[in-house]
Formats: C-alpha cells, structure tokens, sequence
C-alpha cells in the first residue's frame, strides 16, 4: 500500500491549473515555478520513504 | 578558422578537452575486466555499476549538452510552456523505481543486453524483438544528431567557425568508444556533471545578483512576453493539456530508449536502481533552475540571431573569458557522454537482436562484441554525416518523431513484466498501428508534437505520443481478445 505514495507526484504535476498562477511568491518565484521545483525534494522524499519499506523484499 | 577565438577561453576549453580525450582511452582499464570482447563488459561495463557510478552515468547520459542548451532556449522564446521538462523529469522517477528494477532483474537472471532480448525472452517472437530493436536504433539516430548540435553551439560560442572541430571532436569521441566501451562515458560523465554542477549553480547564484534578483528576472521576462504578444511566464489555458500530455509521455518514453536502458542494464542491482530514482531528482532541480537562464536572457538584454545562443550569450556578457570557457566545454564535453551511450546501446541492439538473429546465429561472445564496436562507429558517423549534410530541422523533426516512436515500445516491454495474458501478434498489431497512425498524424500536423481533438465544446490539443499509444495500446487488447476467443469459439463447436 505504501506503494501508491509514488503515484503523488504524477497527482501534484498533472493537475496544471491549480498551481498555473503567480500568487503566492516565494523568493521572487511565482508560485508556477516554485511549486513545480518543491515536488523535485518531496518527490525524492517519498520515493525513499517507500525504498525503506521494499528494500528487505528484494 | 581561428577568427574572434578569445585566447583565454580557447585555453580553457581544450585543455579540459584534452584531459576528458585522455580519459576516454584510460577508460579500458578502469575496473579492468578479464576481456573487453564481450558484449557483458564493452557494451555494459560488466555490470558492476554502483549507486555513485550510475547516478553520475545515467544523469550524464539523461540530461544531455543538447538540455542544457535547448530547454532555456525553449523558455527564452515561449515562457513557461518550455518548462514541461521540469514536470517531466520528476515523474520519470517513480516510474523508474517501479518498472526499471523488475526489468534489470530478468535481464541479469537471462544475461539480457537490449530491449529486444527482454521482449524475445518474455514472448518467443522474433518479429516482436526486431520491431523494438528497430525502434530504438531509429528513435537513437536523431538524438546523437542532436547532440551533435549542442556540440556545434559551444563551438561556435567559442569562436571557431567552419566544420573541422566538431569533426575533430567526433572521431575522438568514435575512437575511445570504440576501445573502452561503456566504461569510457562512465568515466567522463563525473567530469562532466561536476563541470556542469559549476557551471548552472555559478550561474544561479551570480546572475540574478546582476540583474537585480529573481523578481527583477521574472518582471522583465514577462514585460518581454507582453511587448512581444505571445509567450507568457505563466501557461495560457490552450497551453494546460499540451504541457501536462507532454510530460506524461515524455516520462514515460524517457527510459525506452536504448542509452537510458543502458545505464540501468550496467547498473549493479535493484537497489542501485531504486537509490537512483531518489538521488537522480537533484539533476532535476538543476535542470529547472538552468531553464531560468531563458528568462535571464530576457532580462540581461540580449539581442540574440537564434534562440539556441540564449545560454552562450548570457556566459559571455556576464562572466569573465576563462569561464565562458569552461562552461562552453562543460557542454561540448556533456555532447561526448550521451552521444557515447546512445552509440553503445544502437550498437547492442544491432548486434543481439538483428546480427545475431538474422545474420550469424553462431557469433561467439567476442564476436559480438567486435559486431558491437563497428556498428557503434558506423551509427557515429552516421550522425555526424547527418548533420553535415542536411538541414539542422530535419534531426530536429526526426527527433520528435523519435519520442513517439520509442514510446509504442513500452507495451510489449514493460507489459510482459506484469501481465502473461498479451500475446506477441495483439502487441505487434499494438506496436505497428501506434506507430504509424502517431507518425501519419504528425506529419499531417506538419511535424508540431501536438494533435487537436475536437471535443465538441471546442479543441482541445495533446501529445501525439500519448494519442499514439493511448491508440497501440487499444489495438493490442481487441486483438488480443479476438486472438483468444477464435480457438475458444473453434472448440465450442467442435464439442457441439
């Protein structure tokens, strides 16, 4: 089950409306582009959360 | 030849190139193996390669000369729809850390080398094999060609004019390939990366400081967009499906492609694989922040003949001569890594699923091997004579026709993985109709990558690729359903 956090970051990417504006800013980057950037470390994040619960099956 | 060719750069560049030259033949006896003639150790540099080898490999080999110079030239000229990469690169991983490690398993167990031997392998079907293998050599040609342009940029960026450079530079790059394999590019991508490490976090942290901080870069972006009439720092609604398809079916292409097999191939093991899809995203925060550079572009000023010399320019206004050098090589010398992969894996495919099967069934392990180093020199030159001869646009619509083919690959590979109810035939039909429907309703765009679909409510347009294996894919289960229920129907009445 812990699989399917993988499938967050295909959810957060895909629906480009909800992040496609420019408020709120962080750092002088619209919310478009910082956005996007944060899923980069979260991403890896998740993915090592479910590298620790399959490791030992391999 | 020599003409504008500031002294410093020019120094910099080909004494940086002269040591990754040196490398490239040292490669051989790097992790020396008992003998380079055989495919296992040319072709996969016998693989043994860790988490930090592959990560420098596969990021080396992913993100390519061609990125660093395209992606910011994209954003420079259309804004945030050049920043689909950005999205792209980080679905790739969760798709890599579930697929990728299945699928280096079956080959380490069977001593698979290609795409073409896991297919084979999964279905018994020789026709299936070569259409894959055919693919991936087709989908590699123009990718190498494209590399190549990236090479031609930083050359001409530093100065150089005429074609004997970049010549030059290839038949180095063909001869180490040639001798050491894979374990060439494995060794040159740590240089490579660190330089372009440099190169993009220099860059991020000096030029905004210049041009008054990302705000500022953002606010002239957009003014540029707005006296221009078109483009935009955020997506237009026509824009919201082409960007999201885009990045869908570029994610799941990315990884069909013989280089990036290849890197997963020559890697040590699953958990190698697994540790990559999380360690590898921090080429992607590269790539997103060197994306910016388009809009740097915009807001140092630069008066620009093509938008692929957004990246040049901006290192050649704004840093000093030596390190305009060293970013210029950075990039000719990340042209070296991909193009030597993407020849390696080209060259695998023709060996195993076409020489060896249709040719010399009896080939030996070293025979194969030498079938290999020829071939990847013929698919080098190949390019090179590509790009010479023909017109920059044709490797550029050759390439994107590449992505949509390589993408009608994913069901017979990855299926088979999972599933036994696809038989070879439902997935040939799949694979066959994929492709030449996706191609037809590419060329019939005029070659854009993107199809409009009448929804009634208006046109909605989307990712040829995805259309063309939403399509394969179809076409693989009714064939597949019929093929099942023709013998189930015959026995029917034979028991009547």
């Amino acid at each position: 089950m812990i699989r399917l956090l993988l499938l967050l970051p295909f959810i957060g990417l895909m629906i480009v409306p909800f992040y496609n504006v420019r408020e709120p800013y962080l750092f002088g980057f619209p919310f478009f582009y910082w956005y996007q950037l944060a899923w980069v470390p979260l991403t890896s994040l998740l993915t090592y959360i479910v590298y620790r619960s399959v490791r030992r099956a391999d | 030849m020599l003409t504008n060719v500031d002294s410093a750069a020019f120094a910099v560049f080909l004494t940086l190139f002269i040591l990754v030259t040196g490398m490239g033949f040292v490669a051989s006896r790097w992790r020396k193996p008992e003998t380079l003639a055989h495919l296992d150790e040319w072709g996969l540099g016998g693989r043994k390669f860790g988490t930090w080898i592959t990560w420098f490999l596969v990021g080396g080999d992913f993100y390519t000369a061609y990125t660093v110079i395209a992606v910011p030239a994209l954003v420079y000229a259309v804004g945030a729809y050049g920043f689909f990469a950005l999205p792209y690169t980080i679905i790739v991983y969760p798709f890599v850390f579930a697929v990728m490690p299945v699928l280096w398993k079956v080959a380490k167990e069977r001593g698979y080398v290609t795409a073409g031997d896991v297919v084979r392998g999964a279905y018994g079907s020789r026709g299936l094999e070569l259409a894959v293998a055919a693919t991936g050599v087709l989908a590699t040609m123009p990718y190498i060609a494209l590399q190549l342009i990236g090479m031609e940029v930083a050359i001409k960026a530093l100065g150089l004019s005429g074609e004997v450079p970049l010549v030059l530079a290839f038949l180095v790059l063909a001869l180490y390939t040639y001798s050491s394999g894979l374990r060439a590019p494995a060794l040159i991508a740590f240089v490579k990366d660190i330089m372009i490490y440099i190169v993009v976090i220099a860059a991020i942290a000096i030029v905004p400081s210049k041009l008054g901080g990302y705000g500022a870069i953002f606010t002239a972006a957009d003014a540029a967009f707005a006296a221009k009439g078109s483009g935009g720092i955020l997506l237009s609604p026509s824009q919201i499906v082409p960007y999201a398809s885009l990045a869908l079916g570029s994610a799941l292409a990315a990884f069909m492609y013989p280089h990036t097999l290849t890197g997963i191939f020559a890697s040590s093991g699953g958990n190698t694989i697994r540790k990559n899809a999380m360690l590898l995203p921090a080429y992607t925060l590269l790539l997103g922040l060197l994306a910016l550079l388009g809009y740097m572009g915009h807001a140092a000023g630069l008066k620009l003949a093509s938008n692929n010399d957004v990246v040049p320019e901006l290192f050649k206004t704004l840093f000093p001569s030596w390190f305009a050098g060293f970013a210029f090589a950075a990039i000719a010398i990340g042209a070296l890594v991909p193009a030597a992969v993407m020849s390696i894996g080209a060259a695998n495919l023709f060996t195993r699923n076409f020489w060896k099967v249709w040719v010399d069934p009896k080939v030996t392990p070293a025979g194969e091997a030498k079938v290999a180093k020829i071939t990847s020199m013929l698919v080098k030159v190949g390019a090179l004579l590509a790009i010479l001869l023909m017109p920059t646009q044709f490797a550029l619509d050759l390439q994107l026709l590449g992505g949509l083919w390589i993408l009608q690959t994913l069901p017979a590979l990855v299926f088979g993985l999972y599933l036994n109810w696809f038989s070879s035939t439902a997935l040939l039909a799949g694979w066959a109709v994929g492709l030449a429907g996706g191609s037809w309703l590419a060329w019939s765009d005029g070659l854009k990558p993107l199809h409009g679909i009448d929804f009634g409510a208006g046109t909605v347009a989307v990712y040829t690729g995805v259309l063309a294996l939403a399509l394969n894919i179809v076409v693989a289960v009714v064939v597949n359903l019929a093929l099942k229920r023709l013998p189930q129907a015959r026995l029917s009445r034979e028991a009547a």
